[in-house]
């Protein structure tokens, strides 16, 4: 039978290696299911990892991806390593666009082109807002903060359809739910001539940057670090588990809230219901598959953007539902969090014995954790 | 004939041999000693008599016949019994759910309802005077009384031989002899009993014969009675078990004052802190005595500054008042700590030595808020190489090292700090022999340079080796100090049951004992 | 009036049937010390397979099955993943409701505009003609029947029975439970996977009883509603179920409000149940010895018989 085995220290070699393996699992899984449905597996999988790239334009709808999955990514990088999983970026996201959206729509065809930095912290601020309502009842009342960030999720999705169905909807829109489009002033500038690629990704890149700079040299970064992987040595270090809370709910929060106003005054240019395509949720997925390091978070935001417009093409091309993204992005999670188990244990064929051998790790000799403290 | 006969057994693991050719045999009716130091192999070879681990070679003997035991459950069906120092219980039930849960069955029946087990708690508890009330929820029970539910659930069983694993590291010294009567009456009425231990005195005392082990292999068979503690330790160690020196201290000035400290405990399971009021002066240590459940976490807690600002009293660090303080802001002032937790809150297991460093050197962060890395890395390396800590380099993570290693580094992190007082608890729980004589020796040069020391301990050997003066706490009071020339494990004993004589405070009022 | 009234606490208990399904199953789970944040994917995946099975066999108990069956096998790759490889059982649970809402999307797209035709009323005979009394407790579908007996039943269990007195244990201490010798690992594995048959089957009540249609994300949130609710529940079956038919309570309030037309945006109206579930998160954290004290002390902890 197969045994797993703790391997004492965890595998370095495993540690970088563990999202590649995913990744090529989850191909080989994918292709799997293309020739469950019919098709072409290679083909499939082309629409995928290979049209994205083919010219100037595709990567400009890359990087329009990428980048709010970068943005929120970063930030649910930080809050989980804190080990405060703010599970409801994608309405902080929204509230966001909600913030931006706002200013944008006060903006005229004479505003200046600064209008959009406004845009962008209004955008911030808002997420930041709704990240801290999670944040304080986490803080003062000890409420889960999963639970608590998620039913705030659904919150914003219906303050959103209230706004774009009711006060604020486009006069002119023949009734369509959704608000009049933003003056130009407001749209992002584009980088590239023939792609809609904007300043948000090189944004993005700095702020993975300084995300990096935080957490690996700063002493708040390493407060937050020991909080999420020891609460007893983090008190006993003098670090505050208070400030862990509001920094990783807020920083989170005003990312996702970055990049829902981004979204929103880039390349959608309006607030309509359905301005979030899952973005909050797929961020936790390109967290975890960049084992929640800032520049890891930069190449799988990169693969989730590459999943999102497979699923695109496979709809025009293939006929496939858009959801088969989804089901790619779960699947992908899945096989990362199978493959980091390798990180710290060994899988061993071991012939089967007939008594119970129960052998005792190292940490048997140690004394018992923090349960002897009750004492 | 034996009851148990061990013959030539062998146990080996990657990178050590547990046990080497150990022999050992067991008589009807006998208390047989197994003793050795930390890491000699004890707990392995009665994992092997209790069926949890197999041996490599060897042969066990039942009665004469081969035995063959593949687990715990079939060596409690041959009569094999074992107590752990790790107790099996489960706080939120009570005692008889406990015992219902962890026995197999009760008599010939397999099926036993909650009743049957309740009737049969009773029926054993009065047979050998180990009295307990069955509804009685474990959360509630102090740790002696822990022990009793597990000796009574051995007992269930009806073994004919009883294992017991370090018993007296949780008990009083009233307590372990209240505990030596029932075990000489289970002896006499035909139970055989391995006593696991590392206290001589408890073992001449109570053993009709001993093995003692070293480092894996058996270096004497013998009746204890008939050695002193002397030669018992020169066997149990090798050589001359290391002396300490300690000078006498010139006290230099109240160090650590605390004043009427009083916590109300965080949750239901804790212990509540009463008018605790002590000092420690510079140049000193003083030792802190008590059975685990007495309060020792929480008063730490309030000391270390973890637990800062929440209860009422005093707590001044050479002059200064540090009762607000949380604990980065008393390091600063010079007070450091050394907690009994290595692993999960000393350091955090899964990063690199150099990391855990900066836990509570927090001198080495920039203005800007910075880290400096190559200073942290520095410091580590000198601290690798000064205490001979055997860890491959800087960033070998905390979870790496064995317990001594850990522990020599986490002692040597806060004493390079030159702290003007230090706390330390249990500084050699589970190390070997020759890193807890380093660490010993460290602290009584802290202690000689000045510093104000505080060492909270469960082992009274260790108290007595390097302390000036000594506390106890019981109940969450603590005992006037006793002088060490007044030190006595009959009167700690005594004092741990909270029977101190009151002292007379400056209103003529007693200061009530922890009785109360 | 009363008849209103009788309808409102007769819907009641109907609309909190598929929370309270679930959130028995998520209390057995956590009892035994595991987390599952994965309910709101085994329910829709239980609601996908429940009506797409009713749709091709027109039978509704297949369609349970089905349900059932589906819950529980997303809810076995969540066990092998946080029991037996001991991955992180936030993360995995976050995977299960990512994948199962990612793969109940993408196999209803055939059945969106499917209709599984009319739906025959269930009624206990004689007991459901009692004024009030039948409308109110007597008309409900046999489901939602067990979701109470199943409370019941699991309150006796857990308090009274040895092997309930064995996954409690569990949930408090595994390594304990290890010591003495029972079989951790697969006792839990047994948990997770009758609490994902429990949502599974919840998701399938859901769409073929409650809704009987099927709609990408319909059963918005209630996976997460049910984990809340365990925490209120301080993990007791009976108070589960009181607090999951207070929730339908609400939602049945609130879609009572919108119908009356009252002056309220009906989207702020369909915030109550999560700005609900807030406030009930909030009052049971606040007591943090309560929560303490009936908490199984091992959740989301990584167990290694090993060591």
């Amino acid at each position: 039978m197969l045994r797993i085995e703790s391997r004492g220290a965890p595998s370095r070699l495993f540690a970088h290696a563990s999202p590649l393996i995913a990744v090529a699992v989850t191909l080989v899984l994918c292709g799997a299911l293309f020739v469950a449905l019919g098709h072409d597996p290679l083909r499939g999988l082309g629409l995928f990892f290979i049209e994205p790239f083919r010219s100037v334009r595709a990567l400009g709808e890359l990087a329009i991806k990428a980048t709010p999955l970068l943005l929120i990514g970063l930030g649910l990088a930080l809050s989980f390593r804190a080990n405060i999983w703010n599970i409801g970026a994608e309405g902080q996201f929204i509230i966001g666009a909600v913030c931006g959206g706002r200013v944008a729509l006060a903006a005229t065809e004479d505003t200046s082109g600064a209008v959009v930095v406004a845009i962008a912290i209004a955008g911030a601020l808002g997420g930041m807002a709704w990240a801290s309502v999670t944040a304080l009842l986490r803080d003062r009342f000890g409420a889960s903060e999963i639970l608590v960030s998620l039913m705030l999720v659904y919150v914003a999705e219906q303050l959103l359809g209230y706004l774009v169905f009711g006060p604020w909807r486009d006069p002119a829109g023949h009734n369509f739910p959704q608000t009049s489009l933003f003056a130009s002033t407001t749209a992002i500038p584009r980088l590239v001539a023939g792609s809609r690629a904007n300043l948000g990704l090189p944004l993005a890149l700095g702020l993975a940057g300084v995300f990096w700079v935080f957490l690996q040299r700063s002493h708040q970064g390493f407060a937050l670090e020991v909080g999420g992987l020891s609460r007893s040595a983090a008190r006993y270090a003098g670090f505050s588990s208070r400030a862990s809370i509001w920094i990783a709910c807020l920083v989170s929060g005003a990312m996702a809230g970055l990049a829902g106003a981004i979204e929103v005054a880039g390349p959608v240019g309006q607030l309509t219901p359905h301005i979030s395509m899952g973005y909050g949720f797929a961020a936790i997925i390109v967290a975890f598959v960049a084992r929640l390091s800032p520049v890891g978070v930069i190449f799988s935001s990169l693969l989730m953007s590459m999943f999102y417009i497979g699923g695109e093409l496979a709809q025009s091309r293939l006929g496939l539902p858009k959801s088969l993204t989804l089901v790619f992005q779960g699947l992908l999670l899945f096989a990362l969090l199978a493959c980091d188990t390798l990180i710290h244990h060994r899988v061993r064929w071991v012939p089967r014995q007939r008594s119970v051998t129960r052998e005792p790790a190292s940490r048997a000799k140690e004394p018992p954790e923090p349960e002897r403290s009750r004492g | 004939m034996y009851r148990l006969e061990l013959i030539d057994v062998t146990k080996r693991y990657p990178g050590v041999t547990a046990n080497d050719g150990v022999s050992l045999a067991v008589l009807p009716e006998e208390i047989h000693a197994v003793l050795g130091e930390n890491g000699a192999g004890k707990s392995t070879l009665m994992k092997i008599i209790y069926g949890m681990v197999r041996p490599d070679s060897g042969e066990l003997r039942w009665n004469g016949a081969p035995l063959e035991v593949h687990g715990p459950r079939a060596a409690r069906a041959r009569g094999i019994a074992m107590v752990f120092q790790h107790f099996s219980l489960f706080e939120s039930m009570t005692v008889a759910q406990n015992v219902w849960l962890g026995i197999d069955r009760l008599g010939d029946a397999l099926e036993c309802s909650l009743d049957d087990v309740r009737a049969a708690l009773r029926r054993v508890a009065d047979r050998y005077g180990l009295p307990l009330d069955p509804e009685r929820f474990v959360h509630e029970l102090s740790v002696g009384e822990r022990q009793r539910v597990e000796i009574l659930r051995a007992l269930l069983g009806d073994p004919s031989l009883l294992i017991l694993d370090e018993p007296t590291s949780v008990l009083t010294p009233q307590a372990a002899r209240a505990l030596f009567t029932t075990l000489r009456e289970l002896a006499a009425a035909g139970c055989s009993i391995l006593y696991v231990s590392h206290k001589l005195d408890e073992i001449r005392e109570l053993c009709h014969s001993a093995t003692v082990l070293r480092a894996g292999r058996v270096v004497a068979t013998l009746d204890p009675r008939r050695e002193t503690t002397a030669s018992l330790a020169r066997l149990m160690l090798g050589n001359e078990p290391p002396r300490v020196a300690l000078a006498p201290s010139t006290p230099q000035g109240a160090g650590l004052v605390v004043e009427n400290l009083c916590v109300e405990s965080r949750h239901a399971f804790g212990v509540t802190l009463r008018d605790i009021t002590f000092e420690v002066n510079g140049g000193e240590i003083l030792g802190v005595a008590g059975v685990s459940g007495n309060g020792q976490g929480e008063l730490l807690a309030a000391l270390s500054g973890e637990d800062a600002g929440r209860g009422e009293g005093c707590i001044r660090l050479w002059g200064e008042d540090v009762t607000r303080s949380g604990p980065s802001l008393r390091r600063r002032r010079g007070l450091r700590f050394v907690p009994e937790e290595r692993l999960g809150r000393a350091s955090v297991p899964s990063l690199g030595l150099s990391k855990n460093a900066l836990l509570t050197r927090q001198e080495l962060v920039s203005k800007a808020g910075l880290l400096r890395i190559q200073a942290l890395r520095a410091l580590t390396r000198r601290l690798i190489q000064h205490h001979d800590i055997k860890a491959p380099s800087p960033d070998a993570t905390a979870g790496s090292l064995s317990g001594g290693n850990l522990q020599k580094f986490i002692v040597a992190r806060e004493l390079d700090a030159a702290p003007r007082a230090l706390i330390v608890s249990q500084p050699t729980w589970g190390v070997d022999v020759g890193a807890s004589a380093h660490i010993r020796t460290q602290l009584i040069a802290l202690r000689n340079a000045g510093s104000a020391l505080l060492v909270v301990s469960e082992d009274l050997d260790e108290l007595f080796e390097i302390c000036d003066a000594l506390v106890v706490i019981a109940r969450g009071r603590l005992s006037p100090r006793m002088k060490r020339e007044e030190m006595s494990a009959d009167r700690i004993g005594e004092w741990m049951s909270g029977l101190w004589p009151p002292a007379l405070g400056r209103d003529g009022e007693g200061t009530p004992g922890a009785t109360d | 009036m009363t008849g209103t009234l009788a309808l409102l606490f007769a819907s009641s208990i109907d609309a909190g049937t598929a929370v309270a399904l679930a959130c028995l199953g998520l209390l057995v789970n956590e009892r035994a010390g595991v987390i599952n944040l994965g309910a709101e994917g085994m329910m829709l995946v239980g609601a996908i397979a429940g009506f797409a099975t009713t749709v091709h066999t027109h039978d509704n108990l297949a369609g349970f099955a089905a349900g059932a069956l589906a819950g529980a096998a997303l809810a076995l790759c969540f066990g092998v993943l946080a029991i037996w490889l001991n991955t992180n059982q936030y993360a995995t649970g976050l995977a299960v409701s990512l994948f199962g809402m990612g793969v109940s999307a993408f196999v209803g797209v055939p059945y969106t505009q499917d209709s599984l035709g009319e739906r025959t009323a269930s009624a206990i005979p004689i007991l459901s003609d009692l004024p009030w009394l039948g409308p109110a407790l007597f008309r409900h579908h046999p489901l939602v029947y067990g979701a109470a007996l199943l409370a019941l039943g699991l309150h006796v269990w857990l308090f009274r029975a040895r092997t309930g007195l064995v996954l409690r244990a569990i949930g408090e201490s595994p390594e304990t439970a290890h010591a003495l010798g029972y079989p951790v690992q697969r006792i839990r594995f047994a948990c997770v996977a009758a609490g994902g048959a429990l949502c599974g089957l919840a998701g399938a009540y859901t769409s073929i009883i409650y809704t009987p249609l099927w709609v990408e994300g319909m059963t918005a949130g209630k996976g997460w509603i049910a984990l809340a609710l365990t925490t209120f529940a301080t993990w007791r079956p009976l108070r589960a179920l009181g607090g999951a038919y207070l929730f339908g309570g609400l939602t049945m309030l609130q879609l009572h409000l919108q119908g009356q037309g009252v002056n309220v945006p009906s989207q702020v109206l369909a915030m109550l149940p999560y700005v609900a579930t807030v406030l009930v998160l909030v009052l049971i954290s606040r007591n943090r010895g309560l929560l303490r004290a009936n908490m199984p002390a091992s959740i989301g902890k990584p167990f290694y018989p090993g060591a």
